[in-house]
């Protein structure tokens, strides 16, 4: 390996390398290598274009001042335009004190129409090329509560007379594995119990989704489609504003809507009466009428995720 | 070759050390990249492989993580199945340090920078691999301690993110301060690097701990959620870390003519021939449990080695593994595994394997399948996932090959200047 260009000895400085026909081969050798890599990562290119500097440098969504969200939310609102062609508000509703929201699905009314799922795709503007939706409809077998026996793609008439059916979505949990694991606190769990992920600050390694029991995580696997017309333009900067690619998302229960008194869109879209919503610490509220006068369960129970979601039947 | 040079043959000294190390490295890669032809075929094709990852990786950056085949049932792939492997790799070179600076092993000491240089690879290809499987590699910085906003101590990911970085440094270290005191001809300060070494033997052990907690610690996925994972992770990175140094060493031989002293790759065959056993007796204990328990514990297990519902897609993979385990730990156990011959040769290469596959497709995957709601959805690499994952390789490769090179020279130099003395 030392040959005849090699100092003899560790002389400094080594810069002053004699300049042989071998230096001068290595010099092209490393010019060549660097311009195929160039060539190589050139696609990179689209980062400038779509990532504006102030987009690169957006601070975590808990440091923003009020300045810095005005700025935020209008730069959003211009990019909206840009990329979907359609005017947008971008809001930051934020939790009421005292509220704590809970929801419940009575098993014995829900049909498996799957209107709840279509609710949330319009809602909460999701790609619309894979008829994403942040609930799951399992169709399961009835004399077994085992998961093991449920489908989520059946695709016939329902409801089937030997199969019940069990929305499952984020159950919001007390105690959420997803924001333990996170490694940026990208995404956190706010006052009224409702976890939340600032989509300009996650990083997309997924790890929330490998620790929530729950299948309640998505991930932007490509960057949105949704027609001009079909964008809800009532967003929230912590809930329905369009996703970018390459970040994680769930389902924030309707925040810009049920912290503004209405209720989510998959309980508005529930023509059964399956779906029960509403704020746990108020004594009168539905969601409590529930839980004093059924006996409800959790999913999971045994993880000790603490779900604020409960499932119930008609006895 | 670690006899120290005579005082009177000492070279030019620097003035100022510290300001002339950028400068050995300079030389070093200039020294590094020098070679005949075969070397120069060999960095040409791992740079040719490593350019059609960064093209792939590119491409998968600009048009979304969906040119991979993972999906939101299978959310982790070929990237981080292969990140955990070289997380073992990085962590098994301190079998070299373990019995150079605890036991003492005059022989190991002499090569034990090939186990360090080997980690300095490894940990840069498990950086690699994570950057890779980031659906905004954009934001990086807000990893970085400081500056972005970490969740520590609660997120095993970050505690993995610290650790795998110390290590780098730690290596980065003890590598660069004794080969460039040998360099200079100087006697290296035990107080600049001792204290380095025993720090990266807890680290190591540390790296693999807590990459096996960023798994097992989620009670959501049944499969990983078992307490032998660590000790999993570290019986096995001991069998494949020191598989691949004989390997190493081996290469080295072949190109250079360095034929290292025959006791280190002894001691790490028997380092293997016990890690490696400790492994199987681990995995078999794992796999009572599963199939003997059955139920949501046993339906990954059931699916990873029999198939279930319909679905094969890991049946070859594992089995695979386990025979090569299986044979790869036979072969070592033979008295013929402890001469120079090809043998441990191909007992070195069936364990990597082997084990490859068990802590990667066999691990990962099926932490994913069935789903949490117990759905069935496959998962095999696409091309851009082998393309991403094989320039990484190869770039490890590349990189392992200038560390090697280097040392290489500077230790040749050193023997050259002792030569000179003696006449």
């Amino acid at each position: 390996m030392s040959q005849q260009d090699a100092p003899t000895g560790p002389f400094l400085p080594v810069l002053d390398q004699p300049s042989t026909r071998r230096t001068a081969l290595k010099a092209a050798g490393a010019a060549l290598g660097l311009a195929a890599f160039g060539k190589a990562v050139s696609p990179l290119m689209v980062i400038p274009e779509n990532v504006s500097v102030d987009e690169f440098l957006q601070q975590h969504y808990k440091e923003f001042t009020d300045a810095d969200k005005k700025k935020v939310f209008a730069r959003l609102e211009t990019e909206t335009k840009e990329d979907y062609g359609t005017d947008v508000t971008i809001s930051d509703p934020k939790p009421i004190p005292g509220v704590r929201f809970g929801y419940a699905i009575n098993l014995s009314k829900c049909n498996g129409n799957g209107a709840c799922m279509e609710a949330c795709n319009k809602e909460n503007n999701h790609h619309r090329g894979v008829d994403q939706s942040y609930i799951r409809v399992l169709e399961m077998s009835k004399g077994s509560m085992d998961m093991e026996n449920g489908t989520t793609n059946y695709d016939h008439t329902v409801p089937q007379d030997d199969k019940f059916y069990m929305p499952v979505q984020c159950q919001q949990c007390e105690n959420p594995p997803c924001v333990s694991a996170c490694p940026i606190e990208a995404t956190w769990q706010e006052d009224d119990g409702i976890v939340v992920v600032d989509y300009n600050w996650c990083i997309g390694c997924r790890y929330c989704e490998a620790a929530c029991p729950y299948h309640a995580r998505r991930f932007n696997w490509e960057q949105p489609e949704i027609p001009a017309d079909e964008v809800n333009p009532d967003q929230g900067y912590l809930s329905n504003r369009i996703r970018p690619q390459g970040v994680m998302e769930k389902c924030h229960f309707c925040l810009h809507r049920t912290r503004e008194g209405r209720a989510p869109a998959c309980q508005e879209a529930c023509s059964t009466g399956a779906r029960v919503f509403g704020d746990l610490n108020d004594p009168d509220s539905d969601i409590n009428w529930v839980l004093k006068h059924k006996r409800v369960f959790v999913l999971k129970e045994e993880l000790g995720t603490q779900p604020n979601f409960f499932y119930f039947f008609d006895s | 070759m670690s006899s120290i040079t005579a005082q009177n043959q000492t070279p030019i000294e620097p003035a100022d050390p510290v300001r002339s190390y950028p400068r050995f490295l300079w030389w070093g890669l200039g020294e590094a990249t020098n070679g005949g032809l075969g070397f120069y075929v060999w960095m040409f094709v791992l740079t040719a492989i490593s350019l059609v990852g960064a093209n792939a990786w590119a491409n998968q950056v600009a048009d979304g993580m969906i040119v991979t085949n993972m999906t939101d049932h299978v959310s982790w792939g070929l990237y981080i199945a292969n990140f955990t492997f070289c997380v073992g790799l990085a962590a098994g070179g301190v079998m070299m340090v373990i019995p150079a600076y605890l036991y003492d092993d005059e022989e190991m000491h002499k090569v034990v920078i090939i186990g360090e240089a080997v980690a300095v690879a490894a940990i840069v290809m498990c950086t690699l691999s994570v950057v890779v499987d980031l659906g905004r590699p954009d934001r990086f910085w807000h990893l970085i301690p400081f500056i972005g906003r970490v969740n520590w101590p609660v997120s095993m990911l970050t505690w993995d993110v610290i650790v795998l970085n110390g290590y780098l440094l730690i290596n980065l270290h003890i590598v660069g301060y004794l080969l460039y005191m040998r360099y200079l001809g100087r006697k290296p300060n035990p107080k600049w690097y001792v204290p380095f070494v025993f720090l990266s033997i807890i680290w190591a052990i540390s790296i693999h701990t807590v990459t096996a907690f960023l798994y097992c610690g989620l009670g959501g996925r049944p499969f990983w959620n078992t307490a032998l994972l660590a000790p999993r992770f570290l019986a096995s990175a001991f069998v494949s870390g020191p598989a691949f140094i004989i390997l190493v060493m081996r290469i080295l031989r072949i190109t250079t003519g360095y034929a290292a002293p025959p006791g280190p790759a002894r001691t790490l065959i028997q380092i293997i021939r016990v890690a490696m056993t400790i492994n199987l007796v681990m995995l078999a204990s794992e796999l009572f449990t599963l199939f003997y328990t059955g139920g949501a514990h046993g339906a990954s297990a059931n699916y990873l080695f029999f198939g279930s519902h319909g679905h094969y897609g890991l049946v070859p993979w594992i089995w695979t593994a386990i025979v090569f385990n299986l044979v790869g730990t036979a072969l070592f156990f033979m008295p013929a595994a402890l001469e120079r011959g090809n043998i441990r040769i191909v007992a070195c290469v069936l364990c990597i394997v082997g084990i490859w596959i068990e802590k990667g497709m066999g691990l990962i995957i099926p932490g994913f399948i069935p789903s949490t709601l117990h759905e069935i959805v496959e998962y095999s690499p696409s091309l851009v996932e082998w393309k991403v994952t094989g320039g990484i390789w190869a770039f490890g490769f590349l990189l392992l090959t200038v560390l090697l090179k280097l040392i290489a020279t500077v230790f040749a130099q050193e023997q050259s200047i002792a030569e000179t003395e003696r006449l």
